[in-house]
């Protein structure tokens, strides 16, 4: 079955970090993600630029068009960080993998729809 | 057969049977949802036809002729599923099948359900309860309990919940989930019963039931014996908690010559058998606090020292205010209630809303005669709870506090 994992996390906190703390971090996501990719688990997935960078757009006005707006689709603490598109057996495996993500915070676990 | 003796043949072939029904129609289809509903339907023809024609002589190869029959009626209506129809009509061999219960209790309580949801589906696709009457035993109605079994089923099947576990590394892990889902099914049915008016079904027992049933497939672990004797200590000491008014009566009020003594012992032997394995864990340890309760002539002989030393060893497992409340209430009893109420504040603000906090509160700062905190502790206690029997006592208490407190005013 194929799943997306979403990374979430606290971007104040994530600025709170000291440089050191952030390159190890790092380190960490690129060798878990180096590890899980070779294995053919990793299909794919992107890390997110913070949600300051993100731009809304809106349909359904009410006049048929669009509204854009600065930010992300909803304002929370946690922001989507980054995803990763992952095929496993199962939603245990799954989270198992979510369970050893480096990065900590919080991790959704959602399955695609099975187009094939 | 007398109609109530007919009900409880009944209720011990459907506990017995149900789960095996489920495993054998899964192991032929491999589809949860439809084993699950077709076990169900089979259950409630049971129940139309089974008080006409007797019980059958073997109930449980009836209960499985009959699910498999519904299972085939439901594929046909499913053109996606007649790729299984094959599957289902080669009944197998006579003899029993093989006992693959515990993968479908996994199932049930897989962590990715909701709990609510968890305990709906144990009681129905485990125990062979109907929708009917888990709604009543939560007092819920039978469209909330429906709509939650439903969900839980499409869960399984879009989130690729997998049958049984899927993988030994986390038994242990998925096995605490399974005793979290049999205790709180049992404290439901535990605290509640007792006031609720008759046709509800005892869920206490129901839920004793499941935990014998998982001591039995897992004979090699500990806690599950933990949490049978556990269970198994508080229904010895039923019939000593209501008065004959069906007033509650607290343990120390208790009349302990109506406990029942050789369920204790029996209690206490799977407890030593438990503890032989050499693993405790939070249940044995809770099971060992009860059977110090259990095994004292009175209250006052309590080995309190003992239980104290079982909550340190409980907060080590389970570091939770509700254990440290609990603690305290012992500790008042070697250390006085000037140490305990200073433990009970310490947990005060996480267990705001729990309405056992304010009611020990209560009761020692009544022992300090702080009469006008402790009226304000009750009241908040009342303001928690809904159960009528618990809500009778604090009010019992609130006026005698009210009255004292009044008369002490008066003096002063």
């Amino acid at each position: 079955m194929r799943y997306v994992l979403l990374f979430a996390g606290d971007q104040s906190a994530f600025n709170s970090m000291t440089p050191e703390d952030v390159q190890a971090m790092y380190g960490q996501i690129g060798e878990w993600w180096g590890k899980h990719s070779a294995a053919g688990t990793i299909t794919g997935g992107e890390q997110l630029q913070p949600p300051n960078a993100a731009t809304t757009v809106r349909h359904g006005n009410g006049t048929g068009g669009t509204t854009i707006t600065d930010g992300p689709f909803i304002e929370a603490k946690e922001q989507i960080g980054g995803f990763a598109v992952v095929e496993v057996d199962n939603l245990d495996q799954a989270l198992d993998l979510a369970k050893t993500w480096p990065a900590r915070g919080t991790v959704e676990v959602r399955p695609t729809v099975d187009m094939r | 057969m007398e109609a109530s003796a007919f009900q409880d043949a009944v209720t011990t072939v459907f506990r017995e049977e149900a789960s095996r029904v489920v495993a054998a129609i899964m192991r032929s289809v491999g589809d949860f949802d439809l084993a699950e509903e077709a076990s169900q339907d089979a259950l409630l023809e049971a129940l139309e036809a089974w008080p006409r024609e007797g019980i059958p002589r073997r109930p449980g190869a009836w209960l499985v002729t009959v699910a498999r029959r519904r299972a085939i009626d439901r594929i046909r209506r499913s053109a996606k599923l007649e790729q299984r129809l094959p599957l289902l009509q080669t009944e197998t061999a006579g003899g029993r099948e093989p006992d693959d219960r515990l993968r479908l209790i996994f199932t049930c309580c897989h962590p990715a359900l909701s709990r609510a949801a968890q305990v709906a589906l144990t009681l129905r696709a485990v125990l062979g309860l109907t929708t009917a009457e888990i709604a009543a035993a939560f007092l819920t109605s039978e469209t909330t309990v429906a709509q939650r079994i439903v969900r839980a089923k499409r869960k399984i099947v879009d989130a690729g919940i997998p049958y049984g576990l899927s993988d030994e590394t986390h038994l242990h892990e998925r096995l605490d989930e399974v005793l979290t889902v049999l205790y709180l099914t049992f404290n439901e049915g535990y605290v509640s019963a007792g006031w609720e008016t008759s046709g509800r079904r005892d869920v206490a027992e129901d839920a004793r039931w499941l935990a014998a049933l998982v001591v039995r497939l897992m004979p090699r672990e500990p806690e599950p014996m933990g949490l049978l004797a556990l269970m198994s200590l508080h229904l010895a000491r039923w019939r000593a908690r209501f008065d004959d008014a069906g007033e509650l009566v607290v343990l120390r009020d208790q009349d302990r010559s109506l406990w029942d003594r050789g369920a204790i012992a029996n209690a206490c032997a799977l407890l030593d058998a438990a503890g032989a394995i050499g693993r405790p864990g939070r249940y044995q340890l809770q099971a060992a606090i009860a059977a110090c309760h259990a095994e004292a002539p009175t209250y006052e002989a309590t080995d309190w020292a003992q239980i104290v030393t079982l909550y340190d060893m409980l907060a080590a497992h389970d570091p939770s205010p509700v254990v440290r409340l609990n603690r305290a209430i012992a500790l008042r009893e070697i250390a006085g209630p000037e140490v305990a109420l200073r433990e009970v504040d310490a947990v005060a603000l996480d267990l705001d809303r729990y309405h056992l906090l304010h009611a020990t509160r209560a009761e020692l700062l009544t022992e300090l005669d702080h009469n006008e905190d402790a009226a304000a502790a009750l009241e908040r206690a009342l303001e928690l709870t809904l159960n009528p029997a618990e809500r009778r006592l604090l009010r019992r208490r609130l006026e005698t506090v009210q009255r004292t407190s009044h008369v002490s005013r008066r003096a002063g």
